[in-house]
């Protein structure tokens, strides 16, 4: 009797749609992974929905609404394993920059009747509320990191992900130095590889889209760009405060730093 | 048929991001259409307050991983207009060739991935894969062929990291684009033969009782994208600093997206049917004889039909990149000097989906003090609920599958982003029969 496929399923919370079109952009695999699992319920590519269990689910998307918090719960207990995917749904995305901000003050200066929005004050990672079995970092994620995660449950082998610095990856591709270059407050040292080092490579101080590496050691770098390099605090500030504002790396540093005044 | 029917789909599919649909009608017609848009806020015009206008391309690009080019276009326009800088021409034609790669890129999406299962009543482009899978094949490597510019200009397909303001990071190597430049008549084949199985689907009767009123930009010399005087169907021009003297957005309690109206009160529409009707003088001539010999000139105002006039986009996309290519002049410089100072700026470019405008006041340290951004589908929203309003009156007495299923492919026909809306779709089809 041939083997049952396992059935794929991806969901979406408060994002840009960008990680889950990764996989879409998967040109060369798409077809091929379409043969090795069942695609049950992936709205943004099929109007087929098949009810769970899911084998693997792929959730995008941060927490930030008070349905939504509910909703996880019903994913999660739907698959056997959940992956989230992407800088929203690991860290909150760009859009917890609210959390240190008035979300009513926010409301009323888009909509002029804001209480007809629902949303919670905090946009929050979805292991905040739920168990998470792995994750994907970026804002976007890695294609071919996704590509590895999907390969390595198809075939029950551990996915290899890197959890190192971009600066290992800036070393092996050859790039410049920026930290060192003055080219500008970079985040490689304490940012999670799977770009492959992409803005240094391209003459840009890293951003941070992939979140904090492992034991980061923010502070060490902020005094670095502060009273070595003389960056501003605000800029600095900014560096924190972007795509992965609520991993708590670099949401503590940004305190610090704001005590710091 | 009794009593009065209700068609709710909770969940549309394939589109971009989340919302429904509610509809409700009996004999006598159509009571009820509400379009709804539950995606959640993410507040981005606020939270862009007190950040470097600097930051602007890279935070709005995350609005929409289907189009961030567009973000990034529009707000390097819009930054650039308040520090009163303009850019090299060589500056701006690398800008349009990455653009075209977003255009092709999100067309092809949606031409072969999400609009032609419908014509096959197939849930997905895995199903039309194993009917057609040449098609499918063709598109893929048409959509990566897209995605090479982007990657090649941008750094990366989703989230483009070389945009700045001023220019770019870095300039593309000579070799790379001479491979890119390769790469691209194999591409324009397959653009053709998109275009040409478009042709082939046959889109459902929809005679419309009241015309499109039609916007979009219009350049002196080029198929809008980057620059040109925002126009309408019914001979209106306005320069796009003007765009919120005459455009004005509504809150509805449906809806998580501000309805955008012309004057206050007129509905308009916005894309690929817009841009082909304003502009089709200016598509590239290959794209131009195409349209021509397969019988696609405008006016074309079925919007079940609308999936022709993207694969004729994707052709005149490829067509103009293979252009920019061949003339290509390297910029003196990656990106042109800045210095902050207070100001206001405004502008316009044509995503995928339509016109995006994006207007930021500015501080003289270059902080912004307030954004302003309105993306394509909330222009179109109020456009796609009268579709199917009048779609609906001719199907009335109809199967309520048939009913759902068209909604749903009058609303995929104008490719909302409802991400960029609210910055999904929720289609609400429910049909409850009432006993007297």
């Amino acid at each position: 009797m041939a083997q049952r496929k396992p059935r794929l399923a991806v969901f979406k919370f408060t994002s840009c749609d960008g990680c889950q079109l990764s996989l879409l952009d998967c040109e060369d695999e798409l077809l091929a992974v379409a043969e090795r699992v069942e695609i049950a319920h992936f709205l943004e590519a099929s109007s087929r929905v098949l009810p769970g269990p899911y084998d693997i689910g792929l959730v995008e998307g941060s927490i930030s609404t008070p349905a939504q918090v509910e909703e996880i719960r019903r994913v999660r207990e739907a698959c056997r394993l959940l992956v989230t995917i992407g800088a929203c749904a690991t860290a909150g995305g760009i859009q917890a920059l609210r959390n240190a901000a008035d979300v009513a003050e926010y409301q009323r200066l888009i909509y002029p009747a804001p209480e007809q929005i629902r949303a919670l004050e905090r946009s929050t990672p979805v292991a905040d509320h739920v168990a998470v079995d792995f994750e994907l970092r970026g804002c976007p994620i890695d294609k071919g990191q996704l590509m590895e995660l999907l390969s390595a449950l198809l075939n029950r082998r551990c996915p290899r992900l890197a959890r190192h610095a971009v600066c290992v990856e800036c070393k092996a591709r050859g790039a410049v130095c920026l930290a060192v270059a003055g080219g500008g407050p970079c985040m490689g040292p304490v940012t999670q590889a799977g770009c492959g080092a992409l803005c240094p490579a391209h003459g840009r101080p890293c951003y941070g889209c992939f979140g904090p590496k492992e034991n980061a050691n923010v502070d060490a770098l902020v005094h670095w760009w502060r009273h070595v390099q003389g960056v501003e605090r605000a800029q600095i500030a900014a560096q924190l405060q972007n795509f992965n504002a609520a991993a708590a790396a670099f949401e503590d540093a940004a305190r610090r730093l704001e005590g710091e005044k | 048929m009794s009593g009065e029917t209700t068609i709710r789909v909770d969940y549309l599919a394939r589109v971009e991001g989340e919302g429904a649909l509610h509809v409700r009608y009996d004999q006598n017609g159509v009571r009820e259409v509400r379009l709804e848009i539950f995606e959640p806020p993410r507040f981005f015009e606020a939270l862009l307050r007190g950040r470097n206008a600097l930051e602007a391309p890279d935070i709005t690009a995350r609005i929409c991983g289907i189009c961030p080019v567009a973000y990034q276009m529009s707000a390097v326009h819009a930054v650039e207009a308040a520090l009163e800088v303009q850019v090299p021409e060589e500056i701006r034609r690398l800008r349009r060739l990455l653009y075209c790669g977003e255009w092709i890129e999100s067309h092809v999406l949606h031409v072969a991935m999400l609009h032609a299962p419908d014509f096959f009543e197939l849930p997905s482009a895995v199903e039309l894969a194993r009917l057609q899978p040449a098609v499918v094949r063709d598109a893929l490597a048409l959509k990566k062929a897209g995605n090479a510019i982007v990657a090649l200009l941008g750094g990366r397909e989703i989230h483009p990291i070389n945009v700045r303001v001023g220019g770019f990071w870095r300039l593309p190597r000579a070799g790379e684009l001479a491979e890119l430049a390769r790469s691209l008549p194999a591409a324009r084949e397959r653009a053709e033969a998109l275009v040409h199985f478009a042709a082939s689907l046959e889109p459902p009767p929809f005679p419309r009782p009241k015309p499109y009123l039609f916007v979009a930009l219009r350049h002196e010399e080029e198929y809008p994208m980057c620059g040109g005087v925002l126009s309408t169907s019914d001979g209106r021009s306005f320069d796009p600093g003007q765009f919120e003297d005459h455009f004005l957005e509504h809150q509805v309690p449906h809806s998580n997206a501000l309805h955008c109206l012309l004057e206050g009160r007129e509905p308009y529409l916005v894309g690929p049917l817009a841009r082909f009707h304003l502009n089709f003088a200016k598509l590239a001539p290959t794209a131009r004889a195409l349209a021509e010999a397969v019988g696609a000139r405008p006016p074309r105002p079925n919007p079940f039909g609308s999936i022709l006039v993207r694969a004729l986009e994707v052709l005149h996309a490829v067509e103009t990149a293979q252009e920019i290519l061949a003339d290509y002049r390297q910029p003196a410089v990656a990106a042109v000097p800045l210095a902050a100072k207070a100001g206001r700026g405004a502008a316009i470019t044509e995503a995928p989906r339509g016109i995006l405008y994006h207007r930021y006041d500015l501080d003289e340290k270059g902080r912004i003090l307030e954004a302003k951004i309105v993306p394509p589908t909330s222009q179109n929203q109020r456009t796609i609920e009268e579709d199917l309003r009048f779609l609906l009156d001719g199907l009335l007495g109809e199967d309520s599958d048939l009913v759902r299923r068209r909604c749903e492919q009058a609303i995929r026909n104008h490719d909302p982003c409802i991400s960029c809306a609210t910055h999904f779709l929720r289609l609400d089809l429910e049909r409850v029969e009432e006993v007297p």
